[in-house]
């Protein structure tokens, strides 16, 4: 059984236009993930996708104005906005992408305590720090002292301390260099070595590859592709998505062809498959309805001519 | 520590060169004021006096000698300390702003804390109730207060609480008709409830806005929005992070606003005819009486310079960002 479930997730903004006109952005529609114990989920997409949005709604942190429907599961058990609220920070842990996320008021050493949730918080922040190569001064530093990488080991303390046993690490890889890269990402995969289930989002798919296990592609909200990272080689004959196949050519490493057009505002979005617009595949069916998630070689996926 | 001396060392160099601007110009402004310095000295007995004996005062004090010289020799006698003598008090200058400061810092205090505390109060809960009916309510409270001249709501104060409920005095800071010694401490202090009241109701709106704006801004910043990640909410998260996060900005706040309050006091003293600084400073402009006012003039100067000196300190001492970045 999957350690957390998304199910049919939606989430909507009410949005008060010009005048006193209301309306509706559906900014995620559909989505349906999961995450087992032991494995990463790497979730991929460009800017704008809804990758940040899927972290907070699952940690139950969106703004007051979003409406969501669909099912969240822990363990089995559909969360409720009370049981969320009782599991997060203890069972399900975010790792944010920079020092902002810090109380800049505060030394990190304590805001690393707070975050401890079983034990002897004192002594857990020392492990993790030894852990994590920061030094016993560090605790006392505050978050604009921190030099780079501090901060992002500091963010990274602050997951580990929790002992929770889902991990959402959103982007939180931005602009390092290789060594330091590398070493971020030695860090998830000993996560999910300790048995915990982590999600990584990011938008930078080589990187994914090299420690998940298994890849969601994101497009305009909703996930169109989740495939097994062996998938992702030669030409990307062994994908399944049109989308994710465009992307895959477009690395550098590959064809470095870029997909035509961009992908529709969230306020004009298409009737149909969100993707038709741009698909070299597209038919008239493709308008017409959205697509069904279903099972395919292994993997996932939300088109209605992927084989 | 060579931090804080370089800081008090310029401090120093602005209060001065501070105070000499405003003396030259309250200088140029008081002789360049329809005030003639003898009718006011001299007042009714005015008709009594020749034009042969004005002319005497004027040169013993100087008054035909060059505005420069004037200005100088005035300036002089300031730095040695002498203010020179009141005209309508008869007493010397500094003494008279002593008395009335002693009187106006108990009221100014009292004001000021309690605006400050009932403020800052007022301004979390709304904030924290954001788009309810109490945050709604405050903000009705706090805008109505803002547009409200000071003076008018001490007579609302004295109509209300002294004249048809009789509980505190109209006026004065101490009884009519009662010896110095006399007078006990509660009496004072039953003439100083509905001033500071006055004085401090105005003030709290600027407070609570002030800090409901600023706690909004820290609710909706990304270290709170991980905070709740971590399962922080209610009053823990406030405490953590939001109290640490707004409390400073809200005392600086506090301290910058003396000069609100120093004008504040004048209008709520003048209503309540309670001897303060702010009552003299009303009563030497309408009577002429020059040294007084220039005394207090240079006085509330460095009273509003101490203040925004103090603001500056906490940010620059107490903010670990300030304090710790320019070692």
């Amino acid at each position: 059984m999957s350690i957390l479930e998304v199910e049919n997730l939606s989430i909507s903004f009410q949005q008060y236009g010009s005048g006193l006109k209301r309306r509706t952005l559906d900014v995620m529609s559909n989505l349906s993930i999961a995450l087992e114990a032991g494995e990463i989920l790497a979730v991929v997409g460009s800017s704008g996708s809804g990758k940040s949005l899927l972290a907070h709604a699952i940690l139950g942190i969106l703004p007051d104005n979003a409406k969501t429907s669909g099912d969240i599961r822990y363990n089995g058990e559909v969360l409720t906005p009370e049981r969320l609220q009782s599991l997060r920070g203890k069972e399900i842990a975010l790792i944010p992408q920079s020092v902002n996320f810090l109380d800049p008021l505060m030394q990190v050493g304590k805001q690393v305590r707070q975050s401890a949730r079983k034990g002897d918080a004192i002594s857990r922040q020392k492990a993790v720090f030894e852990r994590y190569q920061l030094a016993p001064h560090v605790a006392k530093m505050y978050p604009f002292q921190l030099s780079g990488g501090m901060a992002r080991r500091t963010l990274l303390s602050t997951a580990a301390v929790s002992g929770a046993d889902v991990i959402i690490a959103d982007e939180p890889t931005p602009g390092l260099d290789e060594t330091v890269m590398k070493e971020a990402l030695e860090n998830f995969k000993e996560f999910a070595d300790e048995g915990r289930a982590v999600m990584l989002i990011t938008h930078d798919i080589e990187a994914a590859l090299t420690i998940a296990d298994k890849i969601a592609v994101f497009y305009a909200g909703t996930v169109v592709e989740i495939a097994p990272i062996e998938d992702f080689t030669g030409n990307g004959e062994k994908l399944r998505h049109p989308y994710t196949k465009a992307l895959w050519k477009a690395l550098p490493k590959n064809d470095f062809i870029p997909i035509p057009g961009a992908q529709p505002h969230l306020d004009d979005l298409p009737l149909g498959c969100l993707f038709a617009p741009r698909c070299p595949l597209m038919t008239e069916a493709c308008t017409k309805a959205r697509p069904e998630m279903r099972d395919l070689r292994g993997g996932k996926v939300r088109c209605i001519h992927a084989t | 520590m060579m931090k804080i001396g370089r800081f008090l060392l310029f401090k120093m160099i602005r209060i001065i060169t501070l105070v000499v601007a405003i003396c030259f110009i309250s200088f140029l402004l008081v002789k360049n004021s329809p005030i003639d310095p003898i009718q006011a000295y001299i007042g009714a007995d005015m008709l009594k006096v020749s034009p042969e004996q004005r002319g005497q005062i004027a040169a013993y004090w100087g008054l035909n000698e060059p505005v420069m010289t004037q200005f100088l020799n005035w300036g002089r006698a300031v730095i040695q300390g002498d203010l020179g003598t009141s005209m309508i008090y008869r007493r010397p200058v500094i003494d008279v702003i002593g008395e009335r400061f002693v009187n106006s810092i108990v009221l100014m205090i009292a004001a000021w804390l309690f605006s400050g505390v009932f403020g800052f109060i007022l301004g979390v809960v709304a904030a924290m109730k954001r788009n309810t009916w109490v945050d709604r309510f405050i903000q009705w409270y706090c805008y109505t207060l803002a547009s409200t001249p000071t003076f008018w709501v001490g007579l609302l104060m004295l109509m209300i609480f002294a004249v048809s409920l009789g509980w505190f005095p109209v006026g004065l800071g101490v009884p009519i008709g009662v010896l110095t010694e006399d007078v006990t401490i509660l009496d004072k202090i039953r003439h100083l409830v509905l001033p500071a009241v006055t004085l401090s109701i105005v003030g709290v709106a600027n407070v609570a806005l002030h800090t409901r704006e600023k706690l909004i801004d820290v609710l909706s910043s990304d270290y709170v929005l991980f905070a709740r990640a971590r399962g922080e909410r209610g009053l823990t998260l406030f405490w953590r992070h939001g109290l640490r996060n707004v409390a400073l900005p809200a005392i600086t706040l506090q301290f910058a606003a003396f000069s609100e309050l120093f004008g504040g006091a004048v209008l709520a003293e003048q209503v309540f005819s309670y001897p303060g600084l702010g009552q003299a400073t009303v009563e030497a402009g309408l009577r002429g009486d020059v040294p007084l006012l220039l005394g207090l003039v240079i006085f509330s100067t460095v009273f509003v310079f101490v203040g925004n000196l103090l603001a500056d300190m906490i940010y620059e001492f107490v903010d670990p960002r300030t304090r710790e970045g320019r070692i």
